[in-house]
């Protein structure tokens, strides 16, 4: 049992190139942190960094009360599940879990208790002797984390573990990592670019951007108040509506509060379709370009009348003047069809008009 | 396709079948004359069906050898033969392996010169080099000894190079896998590497062992005594002799003798021969 | 090309490639030191001293028709060789590529002749084609060729050819097949579909795309032609009659052995080198094409 924490934790490659650029997390013992990211934010370096695979070039990485900089891998006292497994593809799953202990000089029946009990609880008892070639998928990636559990190691560190998974298993061994976390209470940092991973298994989530955390916090304290609109835009798909507040129209409904603000944003859901302009809040005509159905809810992708500048240069942007509007049920007005759209003054987010803050009214 | 049915199909089943004649009927004509009686050779009356004088014939090529100038039995030219098939094929392999775990798992001060090095000695056959080359083999007195007949066809960079391409594939994860399992690098090289190396390593195996059997002008000019004589030099020198003189079906015996292993493990380790074939042309 | 993933030691790296360094500077670059310098040295008649004489060594050998007949008639054999060997390779590769019954028992009945040593290729050919005892030999002479190869130098060179054609039959045939087996067959169906007919598509979609491989066998076939016919040589004709059989390698070889002409054999050695080094960076070449192909 140990709590991580970095403290101004960087990285620089000898060609000069900055890939962490002072991080400061601190993660709490047994607590679940997810880091979370487009590929190239630095996420799976800065993981690498904690296990000892990457040299750190600044700052201090402590686990459990000890700065680790100069330690090895081995003797950090984590355990890593990688995004390929890394499985030894020679040894028997039994072998394969069973190595990291006997290089420490694990007695062998003792060996064979821990093994035993990881399988029991992954349900592999019965491919113990197998290679991982005759395994499929979802149980390669549960040998991989046995072969985690059985060390008992202070901390977890997993990168990326699901995403060579298909879409169905993908979620059904997310729950089971979140159940077994539970269970072994054992502090884990875990690595993802599927925002929704990230949202449904973090106590702490840790929003990365180019080599720096844009937001820490817990999951949906960080949807609710995205601080940049990197953040808002990365959490919650499809991704917030983001529109700058320059243009007359919405500049003049918004009055005064707008102040330093130059970018408002709204979530899909956020939307409703109204005649009236909410109280306080902001009123858009939409013509109805796109419609998906997907049965609980259905998406409208509308466009602006009038066509505006690119606010947010971040995945899931959308292109300019176009709003997506999420609504309940499967009623939907006609492609072509001109609507109004509105939402109430607390579900406006304002930010700085280069994105890098947020404003509360 | 639909062409390929019928008649095409014919043709091409009659065509390999040419082929293969071709390629086969130089040697069933040396396995015909290795039964039969001198003589008739001699005169030009060979038959082209099996004689009677197998076990003769055989007893005395492997036993006795030829009754004229070399008389090695051929089963001791078979034996320096295999030693020095097996000290090519696995001192290559051995000190390749290595080289290759050093080159590419390791940063060292003049890791790329060092690499280079061995690189370039692929570009050139020991033909090219015989007679310094004998020189010094002869300076370090390793004539007509196994380290002279096989250390100077071990130095060529063919293995290393198969090694570093299977290594640069090998996943990068293993090896930290096996970090955080706590095995240092004599570790992962022993317990995981090695291993994975064992399909290749075979290949290769069977490459340098038909190539190190098949060797023909070095050890014809480093062994003098007839008693280190590799069986490729053997026939050689068993025609030597005024053509009237030739033991045509001890030859004949001896170059089937010759053939035996490399084309049984050709045959037999089919697979890992086309895959050490077409891996070391890479 | 560099691994991300490394170990850091100071020593072990040194002590993994010492033994092979060793191996390759005592036995490689030691004695191809020694040939270079030798080719410009002139050892007298006892061999008890020498003199450094620049490129007279080179010079002489360029002057001496012999050395050119022996280049001419090594690449003259290379030539025949490769395209007699590529062709007929390539047509059984064409037919064992067709889905067939048995196609595995083809691939291994046409391939084991690689094992074949090229003395024993020599004895062989030699038996076969002896004037006086060989059965095919009988065949010839029955239809009116007087065979002797034993004293008709362009008999000889063509019986060199043969046999040494013969033996790389397996190595082009294995390269073509799996060159063969790389072409996705979605192409042939699409050349089918837009009308081409067999032979057709043989030349405009086939060949073409089977060119690298061409090109690396040829260049491979060049290679062993240049070496590896020294066994096939030695046992069937030792050179002769005459000279007309001498390639390059075994000029060397008889010129060092016979001759004790060491400053004139290793400048031929130093030629060599620089030919097969030409040979390589071509084949080099084409490697790095092929990844980009």
């Amino acid at each position: 049992m140990a709590n991580v924490t970095l403290r101004n934790v960087r990285k620089t490659y000898t060609g000069g190139f900055e890939a962490i650029k002072g991080v400061n997390v601190d993660v709490g013992d047994g607590q679940f942190c997810v880091l979370v990211g487009p590929s190239g934010c630095g996420k799976s370096t800065l993981l690498r960094m904690v296990a000892g695979l990457e040299t750190v070039t600044g700052g201090e990485i402590d686990i459990g009360g000890r700065v680790v900089n100069q330690v090895e891998p081995a003797d950090r006292d984590i355990a890593m599940v990688f995004q390929n497994y890394a499985l030894y593809p020679h040894m028997s799953v039994f072998n394969n879990m069973a190595y990291g202990l006997r290089n420490r000089g694990m007695k062998e029946a003792e060996v064979k208790t821990r093994v035993e009990e990881a399988a029991r609880v992954l349900e592999l008892a019965p491919m113990l002797e197998r290679k991982p070639r005759q395994l499929s998928g979802g149980q390669r990636q549960r040998v991989a984390m046995g072969r985690a559990i059985v060390r008992q190691p202070k901390v977890f560190l997993f990168d990326e573990p699901l995403s060579n998974l298909d879409a169905k298993l993908r979620i059904a061994m997310r729950v089971e990592i979140r159940k077994l976390q539970r269970r072994l209470n054992t502090t884990s940092i875990y690595v993802t670019h599927d925002q929704l991973e990230a949202m449904t298994l973090a106590d702490i989530l840790v929003v990365m951007n180019g080599g720096q955390v844009e937001q820490i916090g817990n999951p949906l304290a960080i949807y609710e108040k995205p601080a940049t609109t990197f953040v808002a835009s990365f959490i919650g798909a499809p991704p917030m509506n983001l529109m700058s507040t320059r243009t007359e129209e919405i500049k003049s409904q918004l009055g005064g509060s707008a102040g330093d603000a130059g970018i408002l944003g709204i979530r899909p859901e956020d939307f409703v379709i109204t005649d009236q302009t909410p109280a306080g809040g902001v009123a858009l005509p939409l013509t109805v370009e796109a419609i998906e159905r997907v049965g609980a809810e259905t998406f409208i992708y509308g466009s602006r009348a009038q066509d505006e500048q690119r606010v947010a240069a971040t995945p899931g942007e959308l292109p300019p003047g176009e709003v997506i509007v999420r609504i309940p049920g499967t009623e939907a007005p006609a492609i072509g069809q001109k609507i109004r759209v509105g939402a109430i003054r607390s579900k406006l987010h304002l930010f700085s008009g280069d994105g890098r803050s947020r404003i509360e009214a | 396709m639909v062409e390929d049915e019928g008649f095409q199909r014919y043709v091409a089943h009659f065509i390999l079948w040419v082929g293969i004649a071709i390629v086969a009927f130089p040697v069933y004509i040396a396995i015909v004359a290795s039964t039969q009686d001198n003589a008739l050779i001699a005169n030009g009356q060979m038959s082209l069906l099996p004689g009677g004088h197998f076990f003769e014939v055989y007893y005395q090529t492997i036993f006795v050898g030829t009754s004229g100038s070399t008389r090695e039995p051929v089963y001791n030219m078979m034996l320096n033969s295999l030693v020095m098939a097996l000290l090519i094929a696995v001192g290559k392999i051995a000190i390749s392996i290595i080289s290759a775990y050093g080159i590419v798992y390791f940063r060292f001060p003049f890791r790329m010169p060092i690499f280079w090095i061995i690189f370039i000695t692929l570009m050139l056959p020991v033909e090219v080099r015989i007679y310094p080359t004998y020189k010094i083999v002869a300076d370090l007195h390793m004539l007509d000894s196994y380290a002279g007949l096989s250390l100077p066809l071990i130095a060529s960079a063919t293995a290393t190079l198969l090694f570093r391409q299977f290594f640069m594939t090998v996943p990068d994860e293993l090896l930290e896998a096996s970090r955080i399992d706590g095995a240092g690098p004599l570790r992962f090289f022993w317990d995981t590497l090695l291993p994975l190396s064992r399909t290749n390593m075979a290949a290769l195996f069977v490459i340098l062992f038909i190539l190190g059997w098949n060797q023909y002008l070095w050890p014809l000019l480093i062994t003098t005594r007839d008693d280190m004589q590799t069986i490729q030099v053997g026939i050689r020198k068993m025609i030597t002799t005024t053509d009237a003189l030739t033991e045509w079906p001890v030859v004949m015996a001896t170059a089937v003798l010759a053939m035996l292993p490399p084309v049984f493990v050709v045959v037999a380790m089919q697979k890992l021969f086309v895959r050490g074939l077409v891996e070391t042309e890479k | 090309m560099q691994k991300q993933a490394i170990f850091q030691s100071k020593l072990l790296p040194y002590a993994l490639v010492a033994p092979q360094l060793a191996i390759v500077l005592i036995f490689f670059y030691w004695p191809a030191l020694q040939a270079v310098i030798q080719s410009f040295l002139l050892q007298d008649a006892f061999g008890l001293s020498s003199n450094f004489v620049w490129l007279d060594n080179y010079v002489e050998l360029f002057r001496d028709p012999a050395y050119f007949e022996a280049i001419v008639r090594t690449f003259f054999f290379s030539f025949a060789i490769a395209v007699s060997s590529l062709s007929f390779a390539l047509l059984l590769a064409v037919m064992a590529d067709k889905p067939l019954r048995g196609s595995m028992l083809y691939r291994t009945l046409l391939i084991w002749p690689y094992a074949v040593a090229p003395p024993v290729v020599g004895v062989l050919w030699i038996f076969m084609l002896h004037p006086s005892l060989g059965v095919l030999a009988r065949y010839l002479r029955a239809v009116g060729i007087d065979w002797n190869p034993l004293l008709d130098g362009n008999q000889a060179a063509a019986l060199i050819i043969l046999a040494a054609a013969w033996k790389q039959i397996s190595y082009n045939f294995l390269f073509f097949l799996a060159g063969l087996q790389a072409i996705p067959k979605s192409v042939f169906e699409a050349a089918a579909i837009d009308g081409a007919r067999p032979m057709r598509r043989f030349w405009t979609v086939t060949f073409p795309l089977l060119s690298p491989t061409i090109f690396f066998l040829l260049v491979v076939n060049i290679v062993y032609a240049f070496f590896d016919t020294f066994g096939i040589i030695d046992t069937m004709t030792r050179g002769g009659p005459g000279t007309s059989t001498v390639t390059l390698v075994y000029k060397v070889y008889s010129d060092g052995l016979l001759g004790g002409n060491l400053g004139s054999s290793a400048a031929q050695s130093v030629i060599l080198m620089v030919m097969v080094i030409v040979l390589t960076g071509i084949q080099f070449r084409f490697v790095e094409r092929k990844v980009t192909y």
